[in-house]
């Protein structure tokens, strides 16, 4: 039977994940699950336990769709907080729906490079060790270009001359990756797509009014849990820094956990668990940097981000900057985090108003 | 000197040794009391909505703490062993109250090892923190540890004997410590099991180590310690107990998979999953477990 390999979605990574996949398994059929939907979070929650976070529901409906479609073979990663239990507890699930199908899970210590070979031969592929490195290596590479991109965007989409310019060029970006296959290639076009995007016409005051995303990773990278918030946030002419992406979960973060810890000041002596963490940094940072709101996004009930928020409420008094918290659930309006966000950003530019009145009036103090 | 120790999450699991360790190096203790409305209220004045129950009833401790003592006992654990890790709430315990109660002067300890620091350098750190010598500190340690031990021993020799018992129904009760042992959480109901002439017996006191192995029959991939040690007691104990309570406290981060996890997984055995909130009346709890131990009953008769 041929394999039919599929793995759930969150932002953009579907696309990479799918580059990689394609140039292990070149016998097989890579097919990401549909593109998640409101269908997609009903199913998931109609056969999650009750209280468990939202991405798992996601997941769940994720692998359900594509198993609809004929996936065969699975995949789940998985570590940090309860994030690590989701693949067997998902396993159990779906097979007691009835589903047949391969479940191989990447759990935490397990995502050692020779431990993946093994993980990928046990699937079924034939490349040696090497090639499966290059093609590693390849596709983390991409993965840091996709994030920079993409931050990049993020910051300046609200502020585009003609509409769509960005979007256009980012989906024609992603078609011009899937014919990627070695470095060449993707140094051509790294270097022509970062000159393209810089390229399109942008119209951005200096002082514009600028909010940070901070949070849990599921619901800060993967838009459709957040209701499009950044887009949201865009439209109302808002720069958008977002730190948590994959390049910084794998390879940023071990490397600076220390950093990060004593960055954070008083705010922690110890870490918090997963992106706890870093939302208490990053916020700090945020803060110090000037920015004008920080958002904070988690699912509902995510045991390190509830850590996080004695913290965070402690910046903001601090330092003076709100912080608006979103708890996301299935059972979320799409309606309530518009009318939270309108507000929280006529806030943010009263603010910004009420504050340049000051300094005015203190310049004139100071002149006569 | 007096240290303040919470009644709460850990204690039910470290108390002992605290107690002894303190007593050792000659310290006074004030242990704050059984969890009852105030506290409660308190705790949850203080604490994030979205925060598990036993949590918020800890900050209710902490607050009931403050000012009674000169240290508050606030330890931090992180892992136990290789791959035995504690949830992510009671690594971010010690920052919570800090930022939430500001100027609170805290003893901790850190207990991390994936990072080199086992529990004896963890005491001996306090200890020489506290002011006495290390070898003082480590035989307080020896000590309290061993003490701990003997108590230990001794609960699950008193479990094995309510077990050899025949003639009246036994309920495990699958919890975290602080839950079932709680004055207000778990404690009515094994009080009202006991009522009605049952038997309770707790997976906490069952034999870790022998738990710890036996998880692996029902999975191999948790890696939170206390969640090994009552699952694996449900292998340990299968064949003696009539049926199972999950006493799970809302929304408890672990306890919402691993429930699911045990419900779909031990198929031989009656369960029921009883969620304990805040708001929660003690009628409604009563019902469940009247109908839930006659459902035992019935299926005993057939």
């Amino acid at each position: 039977m041929k394999k039919i390999i599929s793995f759930p979605h969150i932002g953009n990574y579907h696309i990479p994940i799918e580059i990689l996949l394609k140039l292990i398994f070149k016998d097989s059929v890579i097919m990401p699950a549909p593109k998640t939907t409101k269908r997609t979070l009903e199913l998931g929650s109609r056969y999650s336990p009750d209280f468990v976070c939202v991405p798992f529901k996601y997941n769940l409906g994720n692998y359900i769709e594509a198993l609809e479609n004929g996936a065969n073979v699975l995949i789940q990663a998985g570590g940090g907080c309860r994030y690590g239990y989701y693949a067997e507890i998902q396993e159990l699930i779906l097979r007691d729906l009835g589903y047949e199908f391969k479940f191989v899970k990447l759990i935490g210590h397990d995502l050692h490079p020779l431990n993946m070979f093994r993980v990928c031969k046990s699937i079924g592929t034939n490349i040696s060790f090497f090639r499966f490195l290059y093609y590693l290596l390849l596709v983390i590479k991409m993965v840091g270009f996709i994030d920079r991109t993409e931050a990049y965007i993020r910051e300046n989409i609200g502020f585009e001359v003609m509409e769509n310019s960005f979007d256009k060029l980012h989906a024609e970006f992603f078609g011009k990756l899937r014919d990627i296959s070695n470095f060449t290639s993707l140094a051509h076009v790294t270097k022509e797509y970062e000159k393209a995007f810089r390229k399109i016409k942008i119209d951005k005051p200096e002082n514009c009014l600028k909010v940070g995303v901070v949070g849990e990773l599921y619901t800060a990278m993967e838009p459709f849990s957040n209701y499009f918030l950044e887009r949201e946030l865009a439209k109302n002419k808002v720069q958008v820094s977002r730190f948590i992406t994959v390049t910084f979960l794998f390879f940023q973060k071990p490397r600076d956990i220390k950093k990060i810890l004593k960055s954070a000041g008083k705010y922690l002596k110890y870490t918090i668990g997963a992106d706890g963490t870093d939302s208490v940094e990053r916020s700090k940072t945020l803060a110090e940097l000037g920015y004008d709101g920080i958002i904070h996004v988690k699912p509902f009930g995510c045991m390190p981000e509830v850590n996080a928020m004695p913290m965070l409420n402690n910046i903001g008094r601090d330092y003076k900057i709100p912080v608006l918290y979103f708890s996301f659930d299935s059972q979320t309006s799409e309606t309530g985090v518009k009318t939270r966000l309108e507000a929280f950003y006529d806030m943010l530019e009263m603010r910004r108003k009420s504050r340049e009145d000051i300094t005015k009036f203190e310049n004139r103090v100071s002149w006569s | 000197m007096t240290i303040g120790l919470p009644r709460a999450l850990l204690y039910y699991r470290y108390g002992v040794i605290w107690e002894a360790f303190f007593k050792i190096i000659g310290c006074k203790t004030i242990t704050s009391p059984e969890t009852n409305k105030q506290i409660l209220n308190d705790g949850i004045r203080f604490s994030i909505d979205e925060c598990c129950l036993p949590s918020k009833i800890y900050m209710g401790h902490v607050y009931y703490l403050i000012g009674k003592c000169d240290y508050i006992l606030i330890p931090r654990i992180a892992s136990c062993k290789k791959r035995n890790d504690v949830c992510v709430k009671l690594n971010a315990m010690y920052d919570i109250v800090k930022n939430t109660f500001g100027d609170i002067s805290i003893l901790d300890y850190n207990v991390d090892n994936h990072n080199g620091l086992n529990e004896r350098r963890a005491f001996i750190n306090m200890g020489r923190a506290l002011g006495c010598s290390y070898a003082k500190a480590l035989s307080a340690y020896k000590n309290a540890k061993k003490a701990d031990k003997l108590l230990y021993e001794k609960k699950v020799e008193n479990q094995n004997r309510l077990l050899e018992n025949n003639d009246k129904l036994k309920i495990l009760i699958v919890s975290h410590s602080y839950n079932c042992h709680d004055k207000f959480l778990g404690y009515p109901i094994s009080d009202y099991i006991k009522k009605l002439n049952c038997v309770s017996v707790f997976a906490d006191a069952a034999d870790r180590e022998k738990s710890v192995v036996m998880s692996r029959k029902i999975s191999d991939s948790l890696y939170w310690i206390y969640n090994k040690e009552s699952i694996g007691s449900i292998k340990v104990l299968e064949d003696k107990v009539n049926g199972i309570i999950l006493l799970t406290a809302f929304p408890c981060g672990p306890d919402s998979l691993v429930n699911e996890l045990i419900m779909r997984k031990v198929r031989d055995i009656p369960v029921i999953n009883i969620i304990l909130d805040e708001l929660q009346g003690e009628a409604g709890i009563q019902t469940r477990i009247e109908s839930f131990l006659d459902v035992i009953k019935d299926r005993a008769r057939l």
